[in-house]
């Protein structure tokens, strides 16, 4: 899947140690820690192209009403003409031509590449956001448990086993069905209460999942030697959290949330396709696949959707296995 | 051994307690938080026809006034002795085990619940099995062939099933091999096991692929790592060194080793699939829990939504809790430890 990493690379990475110095030849180069990653993520040729992919996605997101303006038509506007008023289904089959990328919608003709290109936009929105909370949770709670260990420890690794016992798509459903009924409680209504809805469902749910990798690391951190040197220094507990262990874990925290995102794609994807995400009009991936299901004999439109969250979550999937294996070549998942 | 079990049984006690905790709070303190009273809650009892006073009434008649924990103690009491729901309109009667009563249909959630769990069984069970046996194996042979064409294949495979959600290889399959080709069940049907063994399976085929084809992907990703990271360890060689055939080696110092953690998230994951399978049973529109999950939020059911979800749970737990037993037997360093 990953390029392994060759034996003479590692090597010539430990050199600058091996090598005494004054030795006369190639010059001796320092590198960091993040250098050396960036190395071997360079080498991983599967994990560039599925962060060129998240890149692409990345802008179509952001540019979306400029793509859409150049490419297609307002996601939310009726192309009956291109609708065959005896089955409701595209004129042609799909509707596909110079005009409509990816053809229309039938019932009603909305340009559907119009409405894949907005569609990223909610769904990475959702995923982005809701894994940050994820890993916001996760750090703070897997670093206290790790770190203090203790009856902390107990009770948080107890409440992570809660959370990790829910059943969570039945679960998400039933908080996102209740709290949507709260409009004017809440202040919020339509799809900003949706969305902010989603990314704390998602996000909240999740956050275990990081809780217990950053809870693992930080425990192997503190019994680490240059923890030792640094307490025996005089280093009290917020230095050694802040300065000593906090930085070693930036690069499992990069890892594991980039492999969140994917799965949060999906979630999103999931509640929208069961109806309690983010509502019509709107355009959604998982909202597109329910409706598609009405309209099988016209399989471009499952497709387009279906294979925007596919190569989405793949890209994801990619870059976040190649980034694990620049951080951390021990890992042999 | 006995003493574990004891610890653990009142460790699945004390997790559905808090679980049930959690989920009640959901229903009934969450949206107190977002400004709901005594009386939207009647409301939802009630219906929208009912007037300001007969909410009011009913409120007071269904508790709703009462201190969170006194409404949740109720409901407990209602799951083992059965409950009576008066609204001030009606008198509902709901037998034990009462897991809510919905006021929408007019009956009890658990009969319904009751119905559904054979589909939602037969559909988490066949999967498994095809999903276990086919991921693991893949990952085993992988891990063994490392590098081979037959591991970069099965593993892109596995990639790329990860990446697919069920609810779009399910409708493409059931468009491709139910629709176009008519040689699987179109979906929506199920027959009892007890009733015609082959119809049921004819059936179920399709759902089992489709999920157990998502599971695979993942089993077979987790195998492969798993046995990498084993057949590496000094006791593999120490055992080949002994003399030991290959085969010997592999399936009882590698494989066994490896699979451990696969059985832990086994347990994991069907029991939150015996809670509903909600993406496969809603596209393959079988009338499982997690459809009935599904058709709550819909119509609004408040009860029901709560009776699926702590049901759910209860399998969650009950599967975790199996599956801890099951490892104390094969593994003595779980019940010392």
């Amino acid at each position: 899947m990953t390029a392994p990493l060759d034996a003479p690379g590692k090597a010539a990475e430990a050199e600058p140690e091996a090598v005494v110095a004054g030795v006369s030849g190639k010059a001796i180069q320092g590198r960091s820690l993040g250098q050396i990653a960036w190395l071997r993520l360079k080498r991983d040729k599967v994990a560039l192209a599925g962060a060129g992919v998240v890149v692409f996605l990345i802008l179509v997101a952001v540019f979306a009403p400029l793509i859409v303006g150049w490419f297609g038509h307002p996601p939310n506007e009726f192309h009956q003409e291109m609708i065959d008023p005896s089955t409701m289904t595209p004129k042609g089959g799909s509707g596909i031509s110079g005009e409509f990328l990816f053809g229309v919608e039938p019932l009603n003709g909305r340009d559907l590449f119009s409405r894949v290109v907005y569609g990223a936009r909610i769904s990475l929105l959702i995923a982005f956001l809701a894994t940050v909370l994820s890993v916001v949770i996760g750090t703070v709670m897997g670093v206290m448990a790790g770190y203090f260990g203790g009856w902390v420890d107990t009770v948080i690794s107890r409440l992570m086993d809660v959370f990790l016992a829910f059943p969570l798509l039945v679960f998400a459903i039933a908080l996102v069905g209740v709290l949507g009924q709260f409009e004017q409680e809440l202040g919020v209504k339509g799809d900003t209460l949706r969305i902010m809805l989603l990314i704390f469902v998602i996000g909240f749910f999740n956050w275990p999942y990081i809780g217990r990798i950053i809870r693992g690391q930080t425990l192997s951190l503190r019994e680490r030697e240059f923890v030792d040197a640094a307490r025996s220094l005089g280093a009290r507990g917020p230095y050694i959290l802040f300065r000593e262990i906090l930085p070693n874990l930036i690069a499992p925290i990069l890892v594991y949330a980039t492999l969140l995102i994917p799965t949060n794609v999906l979630f999103e994807a999931a509640l929208s396709f069961l109806g309690v995400g983010i509502q019509a009009p709107t355009a959604t991936w998982g909202g597109m696949l329910a409706q598609a299901v009405k309209f099988y004999t016209v399989p471009h439109f499952m497709f387009f959707p279906g294979m925007a969250i596919f190569i989405t979550v793949l890209a994801f999937n990619l870059f976040g296995d190649g980034l694990r294996d620049a951080l951390d070549p021990k890992s042999s998942r | 051994m006995v003493t574990y079990i004891i610890r653990r049984l009142i460790g699945a006690l004390l997790m559905l307690v808090i679980v049930s905790m959690v989920t009640f709070s959901i229903f009934f303190v969450v949206p107190r938080m977002a400004g709901a009273t005594s009386e939207d809650f009647a409301n939802r009892y009630l219906g929208k026809a009912a007037t300001a006073e007969m909410a009011a009434v009913a409120a007071e008649k269904l508790g709703f006034n009462d201190p969170v924990p006194v409404q949740y103690g109720r409901w407990i009491k209602g799951v083992f002795a059965g409950a009576e729901y008066d609204t001030g309109a009606s008198v509902e009667q709901c037998p034990a085990p009462c897991f809510g009563y919905s006021f929408v249909k007019r009956q009890p959630v658990w009969p319904e619940l009751i119905d559904r769990i054979p589909v939602t069984l037969s559909l988490a069970i066949g999967a498994s099995v095809i999903w276990l046996l086919g991921g693991v194996a893949t990952g085993v042979l992988s891990a063994l062939k490392r590098g081979s064409f037959f591991d970069r294949a099965a593993m892109s495979v596995a990639l790329a099933g990860v990446s697919l959600p069920i609810f779009f290889t399910g409708i493409v399959s059931l468009v491709v091999f139910s629709y176009g080709m008519g040689i699987t069940a179109p979906g929506g049907a199920y027959t009892p096991f007890e009733e015609n063994p082959a119809e049921w399976a004819y059936n179920l085929l399709l759902p089992w692929i489709t999920l157990a084809f998502l599971y695979a992907a993942s089993y077979a990703r987790l195998t492969r790592a798993g046995m990498l990271e084993t057949m590496g360890e000094d006791y593999i060689r120490t055992a080949r060194a002994k003399g030991l055939p290959e085969s010997t080696v592999i399936t009882k110092h590698g494989l066994r080793a490896a699979l451990t953690p696969i059985v832990t998230i086994f347990g994991l994951d069907l029991g939150l699939l015996l809670g509903g399978a909600v993406l496969t049973e809603t596209t393959f529109s079988l009338k499982g829990i997690g459809d009935y999950a599904v058709q709550a939020i819909m119509t609004n059911d408040l009860p029901k939504i709560m009776g699926v979800t702590m049901v759910a749970a209860l399998f969650v737990v009950m599967a975790s809790l199996i599956v801890d037993l099951l490892y104390a037997v094969v593994d003595p360093r779980v019940r010392l430890g």
